[in-house]
């Protein structure tokens, strides 16, 4: 039996914004299958009360003193827009028809 | 004369435009006009800052004519930048048509750094789409070409980085790490290359693929020059919180200390899980010999078993795919970068669009398992577990630290594998990283310094040195005496043995 099917990957697809194709679909559906055969193997380990590590040097919040710093104007900031209008990014329609 | 130049090494040039017996206007001349003759051919470049680079290398040469001291040892040697450092003066795209074209509005701080160093940023060089690949063929832009074989690989994802100086385009190159990405290319190209102590290099303004495992690291054609640029961009920086606040190790005394060529009471420990089924013969028999010369150097060699290394692969194709998944959900078509055409669509749909025309393949695939691997239902199973692995490998690399002062294995279980190869099937392009992968999970120093040809196809083989955190200079020391002892040895440096390449107009 698959690890994931057909109809998982393109749900997958929806949730990470990506308008795939049907063949698209396809081929990765098959090749995350192997994928995912693979990286099962992790399950293999008894880690039962090992603590989980997320990141490698041990993290703590860093804190600065809240003073001014310089920062991108808003020229820069919009340099690399797709568009923009008056000083600000344009963005199509956010609601679709049915909201 | 020009041609002589691109021979150097980063240190021997650096010399000779300090002392002013040759400018950096030279040298960098003589650097844009290899990368005009063969990148035609290499492809390492995506994008070359003639203008850029030769006003930079006046600038240094201008300083130095007035009297200044030289603003670091590197000052007036040219570079080669992976092109997933952002850049204000040249498009930073990734590999990426998502980022086609794009000119970032700041300088990273290796950026920064790289400047202020007086180093010549030469251009942008190639690498897999994000940094997600073994072989540079996920580029957007075509794949990049190994020299000493143009039909192979180069390594990835700084293919580009790596070919650029084995085809004596640059002395020097920049890379990033997230599961192997500059000791492979290295390891497959016959050149230097480090992955320093995760937080050890800043990570602002690296393009985020993997947030807990990326590091920025220093590339060259020798251990010495490899040190004197990880001493120029490594170092505590407020503006990246995971950036280790205290000074950088000491790897340009240690890489000098190292070519003395004496590496007695040396502790070597060689990782018995990283060999058989799987390796190319004859890089275990260039790993093998590496391993006797570090004997012959005085070191004290032992077999030491990290049981659970033999996770690290499927746990890193669990973490690294989770963290792009998270960070590439930035590429949204709003603010930035590509966006498709609106025709009527919702923002929601143009997003959704121009995610499927903006990434390639392998992109998609590892947002997709990221997003699988996080999922309610399967977190615990995949991405819970994977980092439960983690914690086994940072004790695995512990136990052996008690024991040794440095870890050694082969970078890579293969050499260049042949374009086109393994593009198909990416669960073989994963076994690149077979080896690279372990440090990058407990985040701890590892380069790869050439050892060798393959006996049986002729092409450069990597011998991996792996140090704890914070003590990246151990690995320069026993990498130096080693790169020393073997071009001693063999009666020259390895990477003057790579093919010369046909001269083209580009």
């Amino acid at each position: 039996m698959p690890n994931i099917s057909r109809d998982e990957v393109a749900h997958l697809a929806r949730l990470a914004r990506l308008a795939v194709t049907e063949d698209e679909l396809d081929v990765f559906a098959g090749q995350l299958d192997q994928i995912l055969q693979a990286v099962a193997k992790v399950g293999e380990v008894a880690a039962e009360d090992i603590p989980p590590t997320s990141h490698a040097v041990p993290l703590t919040n860093v804190f600065r003193d809240d003073q001014v710093r310089p920062g991108l104007t808003r020229d820069q900031a919009l340099a690399g827009a797709p568009a923009a209008e008056e000083g600000r990014f344009r963005v199509p329609r956010i609601l679709g028809e049915e909201q | 004369m020009s041609s002589d130049l691109t021979r150097l090494t980063a240190a021997e040039l650096a010399e000779k435009i300090h002392a002013r017996e040759i400018t950096s206007v030279e040298v960098t001349q003589a650097h844009l006009g290899r990368i005009e003759q063969v990148d035609g051919t290499v492809h390492a470049f995506l994008h070359v800052d003639t203008d850029g680079a030769l006003e930079a290398a006046r600038r240094v040469d201008e300083a130095l004519a007035a009297g200044e001291p030289p603003a670091s040892p590197l000052a007036g040697v040219p570079l080669a930048l992976k092109d997933v450092f952002t850049t204000s003066d040249m498009p930073t795209t990734c590999g990426s048509k998502m980022l086609a074209g794009w000119i970032p509005p700041y300088d990273a701080t290796v950026t920064r750094r790289l400047r202020e160093a007086g180093i010549v940023i030469l251009g942008k060089t190639n690498m897999d789409e994000f940094a997600m690949g073994s072989s540079t063929e996920n580029s957007a832009y075509g794949p990049t070409r190994n020299p000493w074989d143009l039909d192979r690989i180069p390594g990835g994802s700084g293919g580009g980085s790596s070919a650029s100086l084995a085809a004596f385009e640059a002395p020097l190159a920049i890379g990033t790490d997230t599961g192997g990405s500059i000791r492979q290319p290295g390891a497959v190209t016959g050149t230097v290359g480090v992955k320093p102590t995760y937080g050890g290099v800043s990570r602002y303004g690296l393009v985020a693929f993997s947030s807990s495992l990326d590091q920025g690291g220093p590339c060259a054609r020798t251990v010495l020059d490899a040190a004197l640029l990880h001493e120029v961009i490594g170092g505590h920086d407020p503006l990246d919180s995971t950036s280790i606040d205290a000074p950088v190790p000491p790897v340009v005394a240690a890489a000098r200390e190292g070519a003395s060529g004496d590496l007695t009471g040396v502790r070597v420990g060689v990782v018995r899980e990283f060999s058989g089924e799987g390796y190319q013969p004859g890089v275990l028999a260039a790993f093998q010999r590496a391993v006797e010369q570090l004997g012959r150097l005085g070191a004290e060699v032992v077999e030491v078993s990290c049981p659970h290394f033999d996770y690290a692969l499927p746990a890193y194709y669990l973490i690294a795919p989770s963290e792009c998944s998270s960070n590439l959900a930035r590429f949204d078509g709003m603010r930035y970068g590509l966006r498709s055409r609106e025709n009527g669509h919702s923002a929601e749909e143009v997003m959704s669009l121009t995610r499927e025309a903006g990434f390639g393949p392998e992109v998609k695939r590892r947002i997709m398992l990221g997003t699988y691997a996080l999922s309610a239902g399967y977190y615990d199973a995949y991405y819970g577990q994977a980092q439960k692995v983690r914690t086994l490998i940072v004790r695995d690399f512990e136990a052996a630290f008690d024991r040794v002062d440095v870890l050694v294995a082969p970078t890579t279980p293969t050499t260049a594998f042949r374009i086109g190869e393994r593009v198909d099937d990416p669960m073989a392009m994963y076994l690149a990283d077979l080896c690279t992968i372990p440090a990058n999970l407990a985040g701890n120093a590892a380069l790869s310094v050439p050892c060798g040809l393959s006996e049986d196809d002729g092409l450069p083989v990597g011998l991996q040195v792996m140090a704890p955190a914070m003590e990246d200079h151990r690995m320069y020391r026993v990498a130096a005496a080693y790169q020393a002892a073997r071009d001693d040895a063999e009666g020259g440096p390895l990477i003057h043995r790579v093919p010369d390449l046909e001269v083209t107009a580009r």
